[in-house]
């Protein structure tokens, strides 16, 4: 291919859209919206999914030591060693007796603590451990239990299962609704890219009697689709942006009790994401839908 | 001519540009709408191609066009087989062909200069080139001041006029025309058809498939009279045949 040939196939693919403004809008305006529907659904599961997964992280199971243990610093440390090193363990964090005994007086005794003079908790030093994933607690305790030096662990089994099967439920519906959504975008872009380009079958047609191969023919279409593709995701990820802080400005302030408890991705995080996929979508629908639409009048 | 002599098996004689031997072409359903046709035409020359509706004059530009495959029989041009090209091998032998139809399919939404360029780019001409050829045959045509105008702001016989630019720019050896004055009104039938009596001067071999009786008889060319699917008359220098 001549560069002479190239650049007059981009230049064509960029006038296309223009000529054919009305296909070039109808096929954008379907896969912005179809792009926004996606975007917003993804940047609501993956804020819950966080939420979820913030939630487990606050989860954590304590170890209190045997007697003998508890006065020997280098078993409790090696202890603390073999937890930490236990794959389904993100943070091992070390509470002496002493630090237990000031958390309960702040906790529970305020003023009345004056009256104790020995630390009533002496034997209460313990490890909280944070898990990765929070179906491994089980796992965990189960090996928490046998080790020797461990006098109790404390646990939740209930809250792990419920975050557990909360985590789970959002996994699987979030992976329903976005395939749903990314099955019907996918379908209503090459729809309507189909139909635009079948409205020029006969330009195809005449493209071809005078001599064009295949590939002539095809390639402006091509480009025109890719650029029709890329400017459709662009658009939602446009909008996404600008409206994603200030949606969350609004539900923070609106919702001040919440601050506390949900802890909302920032717009860098979704996009990380949502950047490839939307331009992946909207550049592949744009390149996959041209090649078979304009083949399929390519037999002339 | 960009495409060569047929090297293997059947020879055709250098000066036999287009030959139809025993072509038959039968569709799905219905009688064959070319019947055992052979024909042959010469270098250079032109010839008319009549008949009513339904005697297989498009079936015999489809298959020049190669748009269509005979059924039976073979057809070659400059030498080729064309039931033997392959398809990627179809743009190439096309390039050879200027075409001009009824409805002059120029793409709508290009200009003049656009249409007419298009032929040029396809066969990778250099873009120095075409700023230089297109006006030059647009002259010709006599369209020169028309060249950013879009084909709907044109009259038919400006919009044909277009069309054989397109077909001639690339200096064709045949010229196709599918009823070339079939949209067009006595005058600007004329002044095509004396375009075409020009350009055949020139050494392109033209072939003309028409209705028009006035034109026919008046030119005094080979006339092919087809009926049917099958030749009814080819005659030297000859006239409209009423076929009833």
């Amino acid at each position: 291919m001549r560069i002479s040939s190239f650049f007059y196939t981009i230049k064509q693919g960029i006038k296309n859209i223009f000529r054919n403004a009305v296909f070039s809008l109808a096929s954008i305006a379907t896969i912005a919206s179809c792009l926004l529907l996606f975007g917003v659904f993804y940047a609501i599961i993956a804020n819950f999914q966080n939420i979820v997964k913030t939630a487990e992280e606050g989860v954590a199971v304590t170890v209190f030591f045997t007697e003998d243990v508890c006065e020997d610093d280098v078993r409790m440390k090696e202890i603390g060693d073999l937890i930490s090193a236990r794959s389904e363990v993100s943070k091992v964090v070390f509470v002496s007796a002493d630090q237990a005994w000031e958390e309960f007086k702040v906790d529970y005794l305020g003023e009345y603590a004056e009256g104790f003079t020995e630390n009533p908790l002496a034997g209460s030093a313990n490890y909280q451990i944070y898990l990765r994933d929070i179906s491994q607690q089980d796992s965990l305790v189960s090996y928490l239990q046998t080790m020797t030096g461990i006098r109790e662990v404390n646990y939740s089994k209930v809250t792990a299962d419920a975050l557990s099967g909360v985590n789970n439920m959002v996994s699987y519906v979030s992976i329903g609704i976005i395939g749903i959504l990314l099955a019907v975008s996918i379908f209503l872009i090459s729809n309507t890219v189909m139909i635009g380009i079948s409205i020029r079958k006969e330009e195809i047609g005449i493209m071809k009697y005078i001599g064009a191969t295949d590939f002539f023919v095809r390639a402006p279409f091509v480009v025109e689709c890719l650029i029709i593709g890329l400017i459709g995701a662009a658009i939602p990820l446009g909008i996404i942006n600008v409206v994603y802080d200030k949606v969350l400005t609004l539900v923070t302030q609106r919702f001040e009790v919440l601050n506390s408890i949900l802890r909302f991705l920032p717009i860098q995080t979704i996009n990380k994401t949502l950047i490839p996929i939307s331009l992946g979508i909207g550049a592949g629908i744009g390149l996959f839908g041209s090649i078979i639409t304009v083949r399929k009048h390519l037999k002339v | 001519m960009a495409f060569g002599r047929k090297k293997k098996g059947r020879v055709i004689p250098e000066d036999e540009l287009i030959v139809f031997e025993n072509v038959t072409k039968t569709y799905q359903t219905g009688a064959p709408a070319l019947n055992g046709v052979s024909l042959k035409v010469k270098k250079g020359e032109f010839v008319f191609i009549v008949g009513d509706s339904g005697s297989g004059k498009s079936t015999l530009i489809k298959l020049l066009l190669r748009e269509l495959v005979p059924t039976e029989g073979e057809i070659y041009v400059n030498g080729v087989s064309l039931s033997k090209l392959r398809r990627r091998q179809v743009p190439k032998y096309r390039r050879n062909l200027g075409v001009v139809f009824q409805d002059f399919r120029l793409i709508k939404n290009w200009n003049v200069y656009e249409n007419v360029a298009f032929a040029q780019r396809i066969v990778q001409t250099p873009n120095r080139l075409i700023k230089r050829n297109v006006p030059a045959i647009l002259s010709i045509v006599g369209l020169a001041s028309k060249y950013k105008a879009k084909p709907m702001q044109l009259s038919g016989g400006e919009q044909q006029r277009v069309a054989m630019a397109r077909a001639l720019i690339n200096k064709p050896p045949i010229l196709l025309c599918d009823e070339p004055t079939g949209n067009l009104d006595p005058k600007n039938s004329w002044e095509i058809m004396k375009l075409l009596e020009q350009i055949n001067k020139r050494g392109t071999t033209v072939i003309v498939v028409t209705h028009n009786r006035e034109i026919v008889n008046e030119m005094q060319k080979r006339v092919i009279t087809m009926k049917k699917g099958v030749i009814l008359n080819d005659e030297e220098k000859g006239g409209y045949i009423d076929e009833d």
